[in-house]
């Protein structure tokens, strides 16, 4: 799925982050993450961020995440409100997920 | 669809806006937490706030709450959408705003049976608490509660109500009275759990105090709560005194007595035990257990 503009989802109030995604058209992946908890859940959120990128198909994108002791899914949430403004569509709820 | 025993003392609304207020919900002692997506989101989170309460109750859906998310209005843009995200997030129940006829209801209902079925939900599970904020569906109450298996409880709102009778909005509420005695009625006539309207004014606990007691004495199963503060007094208002537990005793006893000598119909007092008696001696018991008081017989709070 291709990113059609820069897209911004969540806060940065506590328990929470915000996630900012830009194209990155036949570059990749770029991830950023800045995270107050990042020593122990920097991979954890690695992790989660790629997986959903993977869901949506995206494959090119930098991603800027700045977190503020998010839980995982909450960092899920935020990563497909962004996704899903950055390629104006809706949720596919039917598939739950992608 | 057989009816479940569930508290209904206190229902905390916290938005889906805020993943601070949902982790924090599940640590009070409400029987309730009401997911919101409709008036504590700005137009432009709605989508954000579908997928963190989705998210949320995937991932982490609180133990021992009853699970409700209110969505937006029947008649906006976002209603569809907040079904297919709210069905999805398999809540005990949805809860909708300023419902004013059965055939809203039933029309909501279907759609949600739509989304259990292509979900894999069992259709019909998901219950409804329709909100009561305006003199129309004041005035279908009835109609309302008994319009489809799934409505459960009926929630009146205060401050669309008295906007829509001109009225004035008083603390002590008596611009109110009629409609919480309509609304009880209505629940009362259906067998379903009657909620009160949220007392605003979150520093004021004596009145607080004021508006359980009446809302409690009037005949409410629980009222709505604004600020986790409010819980505890909500709670303690709602506990049953002695003699209701002693009456929802003998109930129980009267049924399973019925049971073990192989009655179809049993009676207490002279008086036909039917079902929905049956549902509120259990209710009653299960708000004692969840007061910590000992029930007869046993050693331990419950």
């Amino acid at each position: 799925m291709q990113l059609k503009h820069p897209a911004v989802a969540g806060t940065l109030e506590s328990s929470d982050v915000q996630v900012t995604i830009h194209p990155n058209n036949g570059m990749g992946l770029d991830i950023r993450i800045e995270s107050i908890v990042k020593a122990q859940f920097g991979d954890a959120i690695l992790e989660t961020v790629r997986e959903v990128l993977a869901a949506f198909g995206v494959t090119d994108a930098s991603v800027q995440i700045n977190d503020k002791g998010a839980l995982d899914w909450v960092i899920r949430a935020r990563m497909q409100a962004a996704i899903c403004r950055g390629v104006e569509r809706s949720f596919d709820w039917e598939g739950e997920g992608v | 669809m057989e009816q479940r025993v569930s508290l209904k003392r206190t229902s905390l609304y916290v938005s889906g806006s805020s993943p601070a207020n949902i982790i924090e919900a599940v640590f009070y002692n409400q029987d309730c937490i009401v997911y919101d997506l409709e008036d504590s989101v700005p137009t432009s989170e709605k989508d954000a706030a579908r997928l963190i309460v989705y998210n949320a109750l995937r991932h982490q859906r609180p133990a021992e709450k009853y699970v409700i998310i209110r969505v937006n209005g029947i008649y906006s843009e976002f209603i569809d959408e907040d079904l297919e995200a709210a069905v999805r997030a398999r809540p005990d129940a949805l809860r909708i705003p300023k419902v004013e006829s059965a055939k809203e209801v039933q029309s909501i209902s279907a759609k949600m049976a739509a989304i259990e079925r292509q979900a894999g939900i069992e259709v019909g599970s998901i219950e409804l608490w329709c909100n009561i904020e305006s003199y129309l569906g004041i005035l279908n109450a009835l109609e309302i509660a008994t319009a489809d298996s799934r409505v459960v409880a009926l929630a009146l709102g205060a401050e669309d109500y008295t906007a829509s009778m001109k009225a004035q909005r008083t603390k002590k509420g008596l611009e109110m009275f009629y409609a919480r005695n309509a609304l009880l009625m209505a629940c009362r006539a259906a067998g379903v759990d009657a909620i009160d309207m949220v007392f605003s004014d979150i520093n004021d606990l004596e009145g607080l105090r004021e508006d359980v007691a009446l809302a409690r004495n009037l005949g409410f199963d629980g009222k709505t709560a604004i600020h986790p503060r409010q819980i505890d007094i909500i709670n303690s208002y709602f506990t049953p005194s002695k003699k209701e537990i002693d009456y929802a005793l003998r109930v129980l006893a009267a049924v399973e007595e019925g049971k073990r000598l192989n009655k179809g119909a049993v009676a207490l007092d002279g008086s036909m035990i039917d079902k929905p008696v049956e549902l509120r001696a259990l209710t009653t018991i299960a708000q004692a257990r969840a007061a910590g008081i000992k029930i007869g017989g046993e050693n331990h709070a419950g």
